[in-house]
């Protein structure tokens, strides 16, 4: 039965504790930056209106970023638990990568955490702002060494197998930036920020709403959609060139995104439909000619390759990532709508008035979240049916462990994860309720930051 | 001195790190529910609010550095302590977040406090177990773990779960000694006394234990000439037990943790002694296990370079926050 299967249910457990954990790093990557712009901006132009920001965002960071360490030792022990034969053949490689995340990543986030949250008093304004930026230059170099990581299992280079199976490194300049590695470091980093700009901004309309003279909310709006505008039309650019590096390496997840499952000159671009993987074809599809070999090739009349063509049982499932890329590209699409709003009505003088846009940008609030995990279904499970793609299949990469104890611990992650997590995310709503410029529920007295010439002394 | 032995004295510090730090966060939990009042338990959790974050970040090393460097060791381990792995990393979720939400809940029976409380001693009792059926040995056939998924289960696991419980609850307490004034002190005087004799105990009776679940720890120990080189360590536990309980009958601040950390150095180089060469007992070598030479040296410079700036800003930041905590510090 399938639910017994120790195979699904490790892939299962899998998916669950990697799309739990990856909403608080592609927070806190984007908030640990934020909170560094705000704390410069702060020192810079003196206006306390910034450290008011400043201070409401910490505490929020503070518990995302507390979830997203202990959900994090998690993932550091599922590829061994679960995943034993992959851990052992990919050790060497994937292994010292991951190390290097620990100790140039983790450590200098966890060490300069305690200062950022807990020091402003005891250490003084540079110092704290320094430790600000390590945390924010932590999360960045843990995303680069996880996405080189992950990146490797896509696309595998820099590397022989020796004879007990293990995958051996033999350039680690190839292995680190491998060819999928630049794309996707780029296309999250920049999701990552998307992700945090729409929280902000929905926190901001959220409170212009309330009290449209609220100096706060009105910098937090004006911040988030600047971002927006921004960022928002070049993360287009980075996902269509990631989409052709797909294209180059694994052109079966490209003809499962897209619905492609004949070989076919001219491809039309499916815009919706319903895939059938077991018919391989999809029903009620609606086209428009051509595009699809325009976009993927920049040539009307070029041929794209369809699920068809592959070797049976190597192509990755359509009816999922068909959907799952059409989320995340729904979505990037109307927070690039919303960028251009936000900018036309900037030029209108209407920005802080039109609150039918606010309301738009507080609903807005989860879409980088739901992009994120959208956009990681579609990248993961379009390298099934392999872990590290074209040559070790997921079947063979799992531990010999026996369904129950799969099934236990699954259902004790789900339990702790929806209460633990569920509690985490019900603080962070109330903390997003109360009024950043009226926020007296911390201790942190400013006065005080005035005589912190006296660094390191003892309070 | 081959590079393999090298990363296994590597991997050896993290976990001793760890062991050491996260044993003393861990301890306050454990300690937790012998502090009644709201604000020594707002106090006991200031004192390590700003470092625990980084003393548990060992752990990942641990097992990053096991994975990168052993992944023959990790991929059979892993498996092999599958149940209580998972259940202390329950432990660790419940107790991490409660760090954070504690502050968050006004009325007096907090729920993250008990949340901390079952996380703390969850996590510890089955990092205690893990250990306790590491050293038992692990079934290994050809590459993978070839056991049931309750064979670390045993009298001998239980008993090093509950003995670590009671290490990591003299750490804590001897911690908040060295962090804590006045009443708070005196009350974790009384708890470090009674956590010490029970320390004191458990390691008596483990080292007399482990012997006997093999021949070969038998042999390491009692054998001639080694029991001469090996019987320093039963030694040093006696003279540095003695200086630790002096040292809180004297009423010192950071004595008595620092001679309960050299309690625990002592413990674990024992258990050095009788796992040394292998990696997984009984039959997995350092050397069998480890990853190619390649890999082992790209790692390695990252270590020399990266582990002496973490042990800098690390340093530092206990520094900043040295001394006694006062019970308001926190920007909640």
């Amino acid at each position: 039965m399938l639910m017994f299967d120790p195979l699904i249910l490790a892939r299962f457990q899998f998916a669950f504790v990697v799309s739990f954990h990856i909403i608080f790093p592609a927070f806190t990557i984007g908030l640990a930056s934020y909170l560094a712009v705000l704390e410069g901006l702060w020192l810079w132009k003196k206006d306390d209106r910034y450290l008011k920001l400043f201070n409401y965002w910490l505490k929020i960071f503070a518990i995302a970023f507390g979830m997203g360490v202990v959900s994090g030792i998690v993932m550091s022990y599922q590829f061994g638990t679960n995943w034993s034969v992959f851990a052992d053949k990919t050790g060497p490689i994937l292994g010292p990568l991951m190390g290097y995340e620990v100790l140039s990543a983790f450590f200098l986030e966890a060490g300069f955490l305690g200062i950022m949250l807990f020091g402003m008093n005891k250490v003084g304004k540079r110092l704290h702002f320094t430790a600000t930026l390590l945390v924010a230059f932590g999360t960045f170099f843990s995303a680069f060494w996880i996405l080189s990581v992950n990146s490797w299992m896509h696309t595998p280079a820099g590397y022989s197998i020796n004879d007990v199976g293990q995958f051996i490194p033999e350039n680690w300049f190839e292995i680190i930036f491998n060819p999928s590695f630049p794309y996707r470091l780029v296309h999250m980093l920049m999701a990552a920020y998307l992700t945090t700009a729409f929280v902000v901004g929905s926190v901001g309309a959220y409170h212009l709403l309330k009290q449209n003279s609220n100096i706060c909310a009105r910098t937090m709006l004006s911040m988030a959609m600047w971002m927006a505008a921004i960022v928002a039309p070049l993360q287009l650019i980075a996902g269509d060139m990631h989409g052709l590096n797909t294209l180059e390496h694994q052109p079966a997840k490209i003809a499962a995104m897209e619905g492609h499952y004949e070989t076919k000159k001219g491809a039309p671009l499916i815009l919706f439909g319903f895939p059938n993987d077991e018919k391989m074809e999809v029903n009620n599809a609606i086209e428009i000619p051509k595009l699809g070999s325009i976009i993927l090739k920049h040539d009307a009349n070029a041929e794209i390759k369809g699920l068809k063509d592959f070797p049976e049982g190597e192509t990755p499932p359509a009816e999922i990532i068909f959907w799952s890329f059409r989320i995340m590209v729904g979505i990037g699409m109307a927070m690039i709508a919303l960028g251009l709003w936000s900018f036309y009505l900037r030029l209108r003088n209407q920005f802080y008035k039109n609150t039918f846009f606010q309301k738009i940008v507080v609903l807005m609030g989860p879409a980088g979240f739901v992009a994120v995990i959208a956009g990681w279904i579609t990248t993961e499970v379009g390298r099934q049916p392999f872990t590290v793609y074209g040559i070790l299949k997921t079947m063979d990469s799992a531990s010999p462990i026996d369904a129950p104890a799969i099934t236990a611990s699954l259902l004790v992650f789900i339990v702790t994860y929806f209460l633990v997590f569920g509690a985490g995310t019900y603080y962070i709503f109330k903390q997003f309720a109360i009024n950043p410029d009226t926020d007296k529920t911390h201790p942190v007295k400013i006065g005080s930051l005035g005589v912190s010439l006296k660094i390191f002394n003892k309070s | 001195m081959t590079i393999e032995l090298i990363w296994a004295i590597i991997l050896s510090f993290a976990i001793f790190a760890y062991v050491i730090l996260d044993g003393f966060d861990l301890g306050i939990g454990i300690n937790y529910p012998f502090i009644k009042s709201k604000w020594e338990r707002d106090l006991a959790m200031n004192t390590v609010a700003p470092i625990w974050d980084g003393n548990e970040t060992w752990l990942i090393l641990g097992g990053g550095g096991l994975f990168a460097a052993f992944p023959l060791a990790y991929s059979v381990v892993l498996p092999a302590l599958y149940a209580p792995l998972t259940a202390m990393l329950i432990g660790l979720i419940l107790r991490g977040v409660a760090f954070e939400f504690r502050w968050k809940e006004k009325n007096k029976s907090n729920i993250w406090d008990k949340a901390f409380i079952t996380g703390s001693y969850t996590a510890t009792f089955f990092q205690g177990v893990a250990l306790g059926a590491f050293l038992q040995g692990i079934s290994i056939t050809g590459r993978s773990y070839s056991g049931s998924w309750w064979e670390w289960l045993s009298p001998f696991s239980i008993f090093t779960g509950v003995a670590l419980l009671i290490g990591y609850g003299l750490l804590g307490s001897t911690w908040l000694i060295y962090k804590t004034e006045n009443r708070t002190k005196r009350n974790m005087q009384l708890l470090a006394k009674r956590f010490f004799v029970l320390t004191l105990l458990m390691i008596t009776v483990v080292s007399l234990w482990t012997p006997y679940l093999n021949t070969e720890y038998f042999d390491k120990w009692f054998s001639v000439p080694r029991i001469y080189y090996v019987l320093p360590v039963p030694i040093l536990v006696i003279f540095a037990s003695l200086k630790c309980i002096q040292s809180i009958y004297q009423n010192k601040d950071i004595q008595p943790f620092l001679w309960s950390i050299f309690l625990f150095l002592l413990s674990f180089i024992g258990l050095m002694i009788s796992i040394y060469p292998n990696i997984v007992p009984p039959s997995l070598d350092i050397w069998e296990a480890a990853a190619p030479e390649k890999s082992l040296k790209f790692l390695l410079v990252g270590v020399l370079i990266f582990i002496p700036i973490i042990i800098g800003y690390t340093a530092f930041t206990y520094w900043v926050f040295r001394g006694k905590t006062s019970s308001d510090e926190n920007y909640h």
